[in-house]
């Protein structure tokens, strides 16, 4: 009795309920580990057995526990000077995810609007943003970044401002394009025909249409800002040293990736971690807006 | 008895593009009753949107441009408003129907939201009271069980449905003014028997004047009191309908009536009429239809013919007419 109940519910919402679990678990997976790096960085003064910056020269080049000659004192092993590479993830991970949102926040808001005004409005204004746009793609971001840094000195807000400074470009590009498209769209025109004035029709018609996109465009650049700012820490203008990120950790890694792989390896994995449940999560975002696919 | 609700005069909106100016709507005058439907019918490109989009001051910038004439609404100039101004017209006194109900709905938001939108913009109305009007008009449109289909998202519904939420948003603030064009070609036959019978009704409830546009006869011969024939920007013929039927004056008219199939009449092959209509940009002097006409006169080709009344509410710009 109960096993025909099964398998006629398999029969006829098999897919549905298969297309269901996957659903859920592209959206629990990746949240959960969101969730605990966030949790871990904000508490991670509590979880990190060492400071972050605490030096042990003996302990230099520690091995990770798991690896012949490793201690369970530093479980993920030490880096050159001997601090404790788990340590160092766990703070890291307040720099890093904090420059990645900060950035994002920023960037794709001044790219959205700017390409909502320059899709909608097009004429003069558009050629105009457009044109300084192309200017800001033009330039090596890294190079300003530097520039920036030089002037400012390197810190934590010169790093946000100095990927943010042109990181909208290709927000910006992007928009418009939706924009334009969406300009000519016949919803549009009925807007227009009820009255509803231009301000109105990018942000209450436009806008939630470009979101798809937009949500795709951020959750990828989650990367991009990581390994910017890695980049720029390994220049000298990124976070300054002590502090940790796992941008920093990298570089600090990459002239002993032969022998001491785990002190780039760690944060790297911390880094693809992030980078792939921002992927996952996303496309979960963008089915769930996607009014159509609501209903599954 | 009935009041003029639109005077359309002389109105002329070119576009101006890099190879020239084309003349869509060059020079067209007419009038519009209150619960009256006025057709405007003609071929593709001859400028019967346009018509429709000049009224709205909707003409797509950069380009199009209203070039001169006057279109009095209920007393006012529209052409002479500012943008703001114009936006307050829009939806309240004037309304429009887009052809394609597939794509009209703004996917992101149920039925009440875009319903409502249009209520809160004109009406300053929050809260339940945008709800009842929202419910009254989709009352009005004959939709069944409004309170659901209010949460409902354009995807859930079908075509026929949604031309009728387009409806009720059009009519939501019960407009002088309604221009549909060409509101049933997506639809099939027996839902556009049907739409059709809807508008009636709501003309009948809420006296609204409709600007019903088409290429379709038939549904002219069905919805319109007054019917305009359009030609290359031009109107050529003006009459209500059962006397352009009875007694087209335009030789235009008559071909096109011609070339409506017709089941009464066994010929061999549908007539047809020859060539094309004339480049918008590059108009031939005299009447804009002598290179197609079958009764042309050297008189044609040279000077344009005035329009002449011929009749009760019958109008003709024809060398021919009497």
């Amino acid at each position: 009795m109960d096993a025909t109940r099964v398998m006629d519910w398999e029969k006829v919402g098999g897919g549905v309920r298969r297309k269901r679990i996957i659903s859920r678990l592209t959206f629990t997976i990746p949240s959960a580990v969101l969730f605990i790096l966030v949790v871990t960085a904000i508490f991670a003064p509590l979880l990190a057995p060492y400071p972050p910056d605490q030096i042990a020269l003996l302990d230099r080049l520690m091995p990770p526990a798991f690896v012949e000659g490793g201690s369970t004192a530093h479980l993920l092993g030490t880096d050159l000077i001997g601090r404790d590479i788990l340590s160092r993830v766990i703070y890291g991970a307040r720099i890093s995810l904090s420059v990645s949102l900060l950035v994002i926040l920023i960037t794709a808001s001044i790219g959205t609007g700017l390409g909502i005004i320059s899709g909608y409005l097009g004429g003069r204004t558009d050629a105009f943003l457009m044109r300084v746009t192309d200017i800001s793609l033009a330039f090596p971001a890294i190079l300003i970044a530097l520039l920036f840094a030089a002037i400012l000195g390197p810190s934590y807000w010169t790093v946000v401002l100095a990927i943010s400074l042109l990181g909208w470009a290709p927000y910006a590009r992007l928009i418009r394009g939706e924009a334009l498209r969406l300009r000519e769209a016949d919803f549009v025109a009925q807007a227009r025909i009820i009255g509803t004035s231009p301000g109105r029709i990018m942000v209450r018609h436009i806008f939630p249409n470009i979101m798809n996109p937009l949500i795709i465009m951020a959750t990828l650049s989650v990367g991009f800002v990581i390994l910017t700012e890695a980049a720029l820490s390994y220049l000298g203008a990124g976070i300054p040293p002590p502090t940790a990120s796992w941008g920093n950790m990298v570089s600090d890694g990459r002239n002993l990736i032969d022998t001491a792989w785990w002190i780039s390896l760690f944060p790297g994995i911390a880094i693809g971690l992030v980078v792939l449940s921002g992927n996952f999560l996303g496309d979960w975002l963008r089915d769930k807006m996607d009014p159509r696919l609501r209903q599954i | 008895m009935s009041k003029v609700i639109l005077q359309v005069e002389d109105l002329r909106s070119y576009f101006f593009t890099r190879k020239g100016v084309v003349k869509a709507v060059d020079g067209i005058s007419f009038y519009v009753d209150e619960g009256e439907t006025f057709g405007i019918v003609g071929e593709s490109a001859c400028g019967k949107t346009v018509t429709a989009l000049s009224i709205l001051r909707l003409l797509p910038e950069p380009g199009g441009k209203i070039v001169s004439g006057k279109i009095i609404l209920d007393g006012t100039n529209l052409v002479e408003l500012s943008k703001k101004e114009m936006r307050k017209y829009r939806g309240k006194m004037i309304s429009m129907i887009l052809q394609d109900p597939m794509t009209s709905l703004n996917p992101v938001y149920t039925i009440g939201d875009q319903i409502a939108e249009s209520v809160r913009l004109h009406q300053g109305l929050r809260g339940e009271m945008v709800e009842q009007e929202v419910i009254s008009a989709l009352r009005l449109l004959k939709i069944p069980s409004p309170e659901v289909i209010l949460r409902q998202y354009p995807f859930q519904m079908s075509g026929g449905m949604r031309q009728r939420v387009v409806g009720a948003i059009a009519m939501s603030c019960r407009p002088r003014l309604l221009i549909a064009d060409e509101p049933t070609t997506a639809l099939d036959a027996t839902i556009q028997a049907q739409y059709m019978a809807l508008f009636k009704d709501v003309q009948k409830k809420t006296n609204v004047a409709i600007i019903y546009i088409t290429h379709d006869f038939g549904v002219i011969a069905q919805m319109c009191h007054r019917v305009a024939v359009m030609y290359a920007g031009k109107i050529v013929e003006t009459a209500t309908t059962r006397e352009l039927f009875k007694a087209p004056k335009h030789p235009y008219t008559s071909a096109l009536i011609n070339s409506v199939p017709r089941l009464d009449r066994k010929d061999a092959r549908l007539y047809s009429i020859e060539g094309q209509p004339p480049s918008l940009m590059d108009l031939p002097p005299g009447c804009r239809f002598a290179p197609r006409c079958p009764v042309v006169k050297p008189v044609c080709r040279e000077q344009e013919p005035p329009e002449v009344g011929i009749g009760y509410g019958h109008s003709v710009s024809c060398w021919r007419a009497k």
